[in-house]
Order: structure tokens, then C-alpha cells, then sequence
């Protein structure tokens, strides 16, 4: 497959997002006027929203979740600018990050000069059994669910696979959850944002505070190991290997790069970009890798003109923390098998060699499935520009990656970034 | 049998007559399981049923303990977990099943390869009554 050229360049001016967590009583319109706002103060020079010229919005199911279809135009409503084009995209989890990357070939094009992409979800207004259900719609439905398949399911089936090939066990995989929370706890958008230890803290205040016996966990892995406080959800993963249930809503407002300097001195210019698909999770020819996301960074770094080790921070897709140690693995991070090894070594903290989910990732920030993609490049914004605060990357961070996949890997998308 | 469609409707058909079936590509020999009604290799439509032997072995799983309400319905909760997985087919394909036979609640006692063959569970009554495609695992002697 040849590699693709962008066409002209494509720049982001801004980012925002709104707070993740439960709301009850916000639907994804306001969250999402949260988002547009947040980005209108991101943005460093004068920027009149009545320049944007289009929207892609990325949501998974506002018809399962809201009972609301149609959700692009009324984004576009609440933030007041139709009558300008706006379209929901869906590739399940990947949804915003696949928005991003209409939204970069509408510019790079040249048919827009200046377009909003973000992505919503609003997924507390049912009760969690239903919340599982609409999370399964993302499987096929046909062939997978009826084996009794949920999506914890079929990312532990994945660790198995992982675990028996390169022997990794749960523990690797609990240390990718301590790192996120770490993380997550400096970013005050994060659902969770609070270490292990705190929560732990928070659990130990309550049971006093009820008067119930005081648990006694040596540290933070005795804690995950704790039965009551981190219950098995399907083996190997337990509750803190997987993402929460959020609501939320992330917003980037692209610009053609010759735009670029007109709304910021520092923009940060998407150079690189890579999209797959892939069959159910069984029809794989590896279980240990996803593929898609494999040939999305490949294709994201030839066209960049880069090389995985030419990558200084990066927000990879954790809905388990499985899927965390894959990806930096697909996206060449790290070689087939020594993922894990690699999160044990403290690698990917903040601090190490390769930074990876400064932001908390999706398991302290919180996944809020059709707004995640795009969640992603709020990270890399605030980094790439040294406005990370308490959670800045102390280096040089001139290229960055995002990684978005859907379902299991039925899709996945890769963006490489660039700072002048 | 050569004439039904090559869709799911046919393969709950197949399943309820205790046949596990796929489709396979007249051009290549390929299978596919469930069936296919275009070989995605060739593009072509010229696929014929076939049956499988039901052996295979596994290749990933899970023990699941927060479960779909319609496994909630058929008895299954934290205090009895079940077991789901990826049976590689002797013929090459594999498939997404229920797996039976293993200690669900043991999940550290179940291994990748272990031999399955085929089984079929009912569930559901009247109206609501269908097949679910599942594997066991072979009774050692």
C-alpha cells in the first residue's frame, strides 16, 4: 500500500473538553457547549466561532444512551453555528479520533480552511446492566455476544492469549492502572483524579467513618488484589483494569497551516495519519496484537516521514489496561511481548523514556466512548506546549502520537503530531 | 442444504439440527465459519455449505462474572461465572463460543489448547427459544 500524502498542511489552534464523570441531568448538547467554550479560551489570539465552516462530531450511541439520533446538528445548534454542515461519525470507541481524521482530509483537501471536530457521549442516564448491553452492540452482534462475550470479556480473552505467548501476568497489567491514576490524579478534567493511594485513602476515611472494619492493604497492589475493593469483573481483568462509565465531551478546532499563525504562535501540526479495519476478534490472525492499529501507525508514520522512536509522548487507547500494553507494542514502541516488560520498568511513566496516558488514559480520565479520540489530542495539545501543568513531560516534546481503536480493533486510528 | 443462504438465520437453522456449518469457497477451498456468502479473497458468490468435524482447541478465554442480563437470566452471576472463548477449528477457522467442561470460577486452571468439541445449548422457551453454539472439553480417559 503506497503512503499517502496529507495534501496542505493541517494545524490545530485549540482544544477543549469538559469535564468527565457522571452528570446527572447534562445531556451531551451541554457537555459539548462545555467543550466549544473550553476551546474558545485555548485559543491564543482572536478567533470568531463563525469562521468555522464545518463539524464532525463523534458519538457511539446517543440513540442508545439518550434515545437521541441526529446528534450532529444539534451540537452544532447549541454552540450556534448552523446552518454550517455537521455529521455524526461512528467507528464505536474510535468515533472522535475517525472524526479528527474527516476533519483533517476535509482541510488538507483544501474544501474547508477551518473546521471543529470533537466528540460526545453521554452514557450514565441508564443503569450500568444497560450501559453493557449498549457497550455489546459494538461486538457483532451475531456472532461474538451470543458466546457470552461483554467487553471486559473480550480484552481479558486478549490477555489470556498475552499472558500464555509471553508470559505477562495480571501483576503487569495492575501497574499500567497504578501509572494512570498517578497521572490522572494531576489532571483536574480526569473522572478519577486521584492516585491508588488516595483511593485507598478514601476507602479506609469511609470505613471509619461507618464505623466497618478498616482494611489493612500493605500497598497499592495488595489493594488491587483485594477481592471486595478490586473484584475479578472477567478474569484476568478486574475493576481497576477497566476504563469507568463517563460522560463528556472534547473538542479541536483544525486550521489549513498557512491559517495556522493567524489564531496562535505555537499550533500544533498534524503531519500523520493512519486508519484500519478489521474482522471480529476470533477471524484475527493474532490475538495478541491489534492489527489495525498496526497498520494504522504504520501509515500515520510514513506519512509523517517518522519512526516510532522519533515519538516523545503519546496517548494510547486503554479501555483495559491490557490494551495499553498491545498498543505501544502495535505502535512500535516496544517489540512483540515486551510491552509488559516494559511497563514494569517504569517506562511509559511520566518520567521514563517513552511517556505513554499522561492525561490518566482512559482509566483515570475516563472514556466517554465517542468523545475519547479526540480527548486524546487535548493531552497532546497541552503537552506539546508545555501547559500540562503538575503533569508536563519535562523534555523537548517536538512529535506525538494518538492511538484510537474501536470495539476490539474492528477499527483503529493512529494521528502524528508536530511542534515547530 | 446447498441451497439455503449463507447467513446467520441458516446457521441458527444448522445449529438447531445439531450441525455446526460453514461456507466454503468452490474457487479456493477456503472456510468460513460462520458462513459467508462472498469469499472476501476472489469476491465471488460460488460457496457451498459445509459441515464441520465440531473438534478444535482453545485458543483465548475468559471467566466472566459480570455478565449480560440474557446470562444473568440463564443462572449465571459472580458467585457462578462462565467461561467464553475462541475454539480454533481443526478445518483452520475459529469461533466465538461459550466454553463448558472448565471450572469457570477456577479461571487459572484453564488452559489455552485444550481440546473441545462441539455442543449446543438451548435457551430461552417458545418463541424465544434458540441455539447457542458451544464447546466442551474433551473428557480425557
Amino acid at each position: 500500500m503506497s503512503s499517502k500524502k496529507i495534501g496542505r498542511g493541517v494545524a490545530i489552534v485549540g482544544t477543549g473538553m469538559s469535564k468527565f464523570g457522571a452528570f446527572p441531568g447534562k445531556a451531551t448538547r451541554d457537555l459539548f457547549v462545555e467543550a466549544f467554550q473550553d476551546l474558545r479560551t485555548s485559543v491564543d489570539k482572536e478567533f470568531d466561532p463563525r469562521d468555522i465552516e464545518a463539524l464532525f462530531i463523534g458519538n457511539y450511541s446517543s440513540e442508545l444512551f439518550e434515545g437521541q439520533g441526529h446528534t450532529a446538528p444539534i451540537m452544532a445548534d447549541w454552540v450556534g453555528l448552523t446552518p454550517r454542515p455537521a455529521v455524526r461519525i461512528e467507528d464505536a470507541c474510535a468515533s472522535s479520533g475517525v472524526a479528527l481524521r474527516q476533519g483533517i482530509m476535509a482541510v488538507a483537501s483544501g474544501f474547508h480552511d477551518m473546521v471543529l471536530v470533537g466528540g460526545i457521549e453521554k452514557m450514565n442516564n441508564l443503569p450500568i446492566a444497560e450501559v453493557t448491553e449498549a457497550l455489546a452492540t459494538a461486538g457483532d452482534v451475531l456472532y461474538e455476544i451470543p458466546a457470552g462475550f461483554t467487553f471486559p470479556g473480550f480484552y481479558a480473552a486478549i490477555a489470556s492469549a498475552y499472558m500464555h505467548q509471553y508470559g505477562a501476568t495480571p501483576e503487569s497489567l495492575m501497574l499500567v492502572a497504578k501509572k494512570n491514576h498517578d497521572n490522572g490524579a494531576l489532571n483536574d478534567k480526569a473522572q478519577f483524579n486521584m492516585s491508588l493511594a488516595d483511593v485507598m485513602a478514601r476507602k479506609i476515611a469511609s470505613a471509619e467513618k461507618k464505623g466497618r472494619p478498616i482494611p489493612e492493604w500493605a500497598d497499592e497492589m495488595a489493594f488491587l488484589h483485594d477481592d471486595r475493593a478490586n473484584p475479578m469483573i472477567a478474569w484476568p481483568l478486574r475493576l481497576f483494569d477497566c476504563s469507568p462509565v463517563t460522560d463528556g465531551a472534547t473538542a479541536v478546532l483544525l486550521v489549513s497551516e498557512e491559517l495556522a499563525k493567524r489564531f496562535t504562535d505555537d499550533p500544533v501540526y498534524i503531519i500523520g495519519s493512519g486508519q484500519a479495519s478489521d474482522s471480529a476478534l476470533h477471524d484475527r490472525k493474532k490475538l495478541t496484537s491489534i492489527s489495525a492499529a498496526n497498520l494504522a501507525s504504520q501509515q500515520a508514520y510514513a506519512m509523517a516521514g517518522v519512526t516510532a522512536d522519533d515519538v516523545k509522548v503519546a496517548e494510547v487507547h486503554d479501555c483495559f489496561t491490557i490494551a495499553e500494553i498491545i498498543a505501544t507494542e502495535d505502535v512500535g514502541f516496544f517489540k512483540p511481548g515486551e510491552g509488559f516488560e516494559a511497563a514494569e520498568e517504569g517506562l511509559t511513566t511520566r518520567y521514563g523514556p517513552k511517556p505513554v496516558n499522561t492525561s490518566g488514559g482512559l482509566k483515570s480520565k475516563g472514556h466517554p466512548v465517542g468523545a475519547s479520540g479526540t480527548g486524546q489530542v487535548v493531552e497532546i495539545w497541552k503537552q506539546m506546549r508545555g501547559e500540562a501543568g503538575e503533569r508536563q513531560v519535562d523534555r523537548d516534546l517536538d512529535i506525538a502520537l494518538t492511538h484510537n481503536v474501536g470495539g476490539t480493533g474492528q477499527t483503529a486510528v493512529v494521528h502524528v503530531y508536530e511542534r515547530r | 442444504m446447498s441451497e439455503r443462504a449463507f447467513t446467520e438465520e441458516s446457521f441458527q437453522q444448522f445449529l438447531s439440527d445439531g450441525k455446526l456449518m460453514g461456507s466454503r469457497s468452490k474457487e479456493t477451498g477456503e472456510i468460513f465459519v460462520p458462513p459467508r456468502p462472498m469469499c472476501p479473497s476472489t469476491f465471488s458468490m460460488d460457496m457451498e455449505w459445509v459441515e464441520l468435524s465440531g473438534k478444535g482447541e482453545l485458543a483465548a478465554f475468559t471467566a466472566v462474572y459480570v455478565g449480560p442480563m440474557a446470562m444473568v437470566d440463564a443462572g449465571y452471576d459472580r458467585t457462578n461465572p462462565y467461561c467464553s472463548g475462541i475454539v480454533r477449528l481443526a478445518e483452520g477457522p475459529s469461533i466465538s463460543a461459550q466454553i463448558l467442561g472448565v471450572d469457570a470460577s477456577q479461571p487459572q486452571t484453564i488452559a489455552i489448547g485444550t481440546p473441545l468439541h462441539v455442543t449446543y445449548i438451548e435457551r430461552g422457551s417458545d418463541d424465544d427459544a434458540r441455539f447457542y453454539l458451544a464447546f466442551a472439553a474433551d473428557i480425557s480417559d
